[in-house]
């Protein structure tokens, strides 16, 4: 996987500076047309990729000291971590417990799964200031607020996949549980519970993603003393005097989602080696 | 502000002994420290740390609001809160609005009130090239005009029109985002920019013509104060209801407001120890941008021959005025949008202590920008 990754940034890097030498070429139109292209190459827009990478070992100021960008945005996404941490565990179990439920009483299925759709309609900035408002007049602190928005996010892949993976054994195998006479819970732990893994992982891994988009977007709106969301708010504003801080952490936020996609991942072997089975 | 009902009528009982105690001395100390209770209030910003709010942060850092019996939790802004929903809504205890924005609440309803106008003139410039002949509002005709939108533009609206043009066909009006992007890249005429943010920024940006920092002599800028169509910016709301029904939270108003106030004094008397506080809170910016930063936001308070905090009325006037002919209210508030009771009585209290509340004698310093605002 390590490899891919290089691969990919690599690739990345090609594109980009590619695209900026054709830009430079051609004073920004597709070649041989004089069709504008989309995006201009200059260096507010697209700063060299090396100035980029520059960037991350390059001082900021933190409070009264200084670091590099790098280590910055590691302190700034140990915090997005913890936030998303809690929304992502949060977020999975009550998705777990709706799936369950649903499940359980077909009504429930009925009743609950167009609002578990609808719910991932509802805007996050229309979202926010109503969470934050609530978590405030209970004098929750923030980071409350913004783990509660990580989970409104995160639930939802979680439950619905888990809704297909639970109801995923074969007939057989039902009616073999009910043969035995097997109670409920039973038959959920023995057989719905493992013939539902190779649907979990695939959507904890989305809701990992998910609840880290959750976090920052929830420090963007909601504003907190710290967090990549907030580091991301600040160099967007001084966007056009400083453009590689914003790329770079961007770039942060990123790897945050890619860490957490490989916890996940590494949980998901760790777990499917343990019973024997092969890592979808 | 909630504490259970023994706290309360404990307070009670020690406030009935304490007034008691003080009626005939009448140098009652407020603000020194001397606390029999500390009142744990919030107050909630429009944006993220910076010089913009230095005298609230000095105040806590400084231990001025300590002093007037209070512990404050200062509450940093996002892009979708709204200082004064999260106040009427009951999540703060006070916050910083600007006066249009908060009377377009305050007339939908919301029971909001100012109690101290810090800012006594206006912040915000329309930016654009030396080279643009763009030298007042009338020579925006036929110009690419960028704006915030969000209640931002009400000042340009007024102001053109005054001149003569019709903003909905004289001048293309787009939405700008909160940086000098659009204006740097030339793709806008003219920019929105705060005096004490985004006209720097423009400062510390590379002019790739001379490889050096864009300089002021490279702009022009229309001033609304100058037009005269500037509105009032920030100032403190607090709770109306409150206000008339808690007599706690009122004298909790008058000490925080004083504290405020002294905050703000500070800040003016000790500029660089405030943008080091602003530093130290948090704000990743650079050290350049929030001292030059610092000095306009002193000079959008500096003088206030009122003394600060009370309210400058030919512009509460004019925003007003503006605000109607705009369509942005329906009609002027009531008398009890303002109040000028709690600084007058803050100011009370400072001036007795002989510290200086109008800032006659305060003048702007000359502020070196760095690139990027380091």
């Amino acid at each position: 996987m390590a490899l891919t990754v290089v691969a990919a940034v690599v690739l990345l890097v090609i594109l980009w500076e590619g695209y900026r030498w054709m830009g430079r070429q051609t004073d920004n139109r597709w070649p041989g047309t004089g069709i504008e292209l989309p995006v201009s190459t200059d260096d507010i827009i697209m700063p060299p990729a090396a100035d980029i990478v520059g960037e991350l070992f390059s001082d900021i100021r933190d409070g009264r000291s200084t670091l590099p960008l790098s280590v910055f945005l590691l302190k700034k996404a140990w915090f997005t971590f913890q936030e998303a941490s809690i929304g992502f565990f949060l977020g999975s179990s009550i998705g777990l417990a709706l799936a369950v439920l649903m499940l359980r009483w077909r009504v429930a299925e009925r009743g609950l799964l167009p609002w578990i759709n609808v719910s991932q309609t509802v805007p996050l900035i229309a979202l926010a200031p109503i969470v934050v408002t609530w978590g405030r007049q209970q004098d929750l602190p923030d980071i409350v607020s913004i783990s509660l928005i990580s989970t409104y996010l995160t639930f939802f892949p979680v439950a619905v996949s888990a809704l297909r993976g639970l109801q995923s054994p074969d007939a057989a195998h039902v009616e073999l549980m009910r043969s035995y006479a097997a109670p409920w819970s039973s038959t959920l732990v023995k057989l719905r519970l493992p013939a539902a893994r190779p649907y979990l992982f695939p959507a904890f891994k989305i809701a990992a993603t998910l609840s880290v988009v959750g976090a920052i977007v929830g420090e963007i709106s909601i504003g907190t003393k710290t967090g990549l969301g907030r580091a991301i708010l600040e160099f967007a504003q001084r966007y056009a005097v400083w453009p590689e801080r914003l790329y770079a952490s961007v770039i942060g936020a990123a790897f945050l989602g890619l860490a957490v996609f490989g916890l996940i991942s590494l949980v998901e072997r760790l777990v499917l080696r343990r019973t024997g089975e092969a890592a979808v | 502000m909630n504490r259970p009902w023994t706290t309360r009528i404990l307070g009670l009982v020690m406030a009935m002994t304490l007034v008691t105690a003080a009626c005939g001395s009448e140098d009652a100390a407020v603000g020194t420290g001397d606390c029999d209770s500390v009142d744990a209030v919030s107050l909630q910003l429009q944006w993220v740390t910076q010089a913009q709010f230095a005298g609230y942060f000095a105040a806590v850092d400084q231990g001025i609001y300590n002093r007037f019996c209070l512990d404050v939790t200062i509450r940093e802004g996002g892009v979708d809160i709204v200082p004064q929903q999260q106040l009427a809504s009951g999540a703060t205890d006070f916050a910083v609005s600007w006066v249009p924005k908060a009377l377009v609440s305050r007339e939908g309803g919301m029971d909001i009130v100012n109690v101290a106008q810090i800012f006594q003139r206006s912040g915000t410039l329309q930016v654009s090239w030396a080279d643009s002949g763009i030298n007042s509002p009338a020579d925006l005709a036929g110009k690419v005009v960028g704006n915030w939108g969000w209640g931002n533009e009400f000042e340009l609206l007024a102001g053109s029109r005054q001149a003569g043009l019709d903003p909905s066909s004289d001048y293309t009006l787009v939405q700008q985002s909160f940086d000098m992007l659009a204006l740097l890249t030339g793709e806008i005429d003219a920019a929105q920019a705060m005096i004490y943010n985004e006209y720097a920024q423009v400062l510390e940006a590379t002019n790739p013509a001379t490889g050096a920092l864009y300089q002021a002599s490279d702009l022009s800028v229309i001033d609304w104060n100058d037009v005269g169509t500037a509105m009032l910016q920030d100032a403190i709301w607090a709770d109306g209801a409150r206000l008339a029904g808690d007599d706690d939270y009122a004298d909790v108003t008058t000490r925080f407001v004083a504290g405020s106030l002294e905050g703000w004094a500070y800040c003016r008397d000790n500029s660089a120890s405030c943008v080091d506080i602003v530093l130290a809170n948090g704000s990743a910016l650079g050290e350049s941008h929030q001292t030059w930063q610092m000095n306009e936001i002193n000079g959008l308070i500096w003088p206030s021959p009122d003394g600060v905090g009370m309210m400058a009325t030919g512009l509460w006037d004019q925003t007003i005025d503006v605000s109607t002919s705009e369509s942005i209210l329906a009609a002027a508030p009531d008398s009890g949008a303002y109040t000028t009771t709690y600084a007058a009585a803050a100011l009370d209290i400072l001036n007795g202590r002989g510290m200086d509340t109008t800032g006659q004698n305060w003048r702007a310093t000359t502020v070196k920008l760095n690139p990027g605002g380091e």
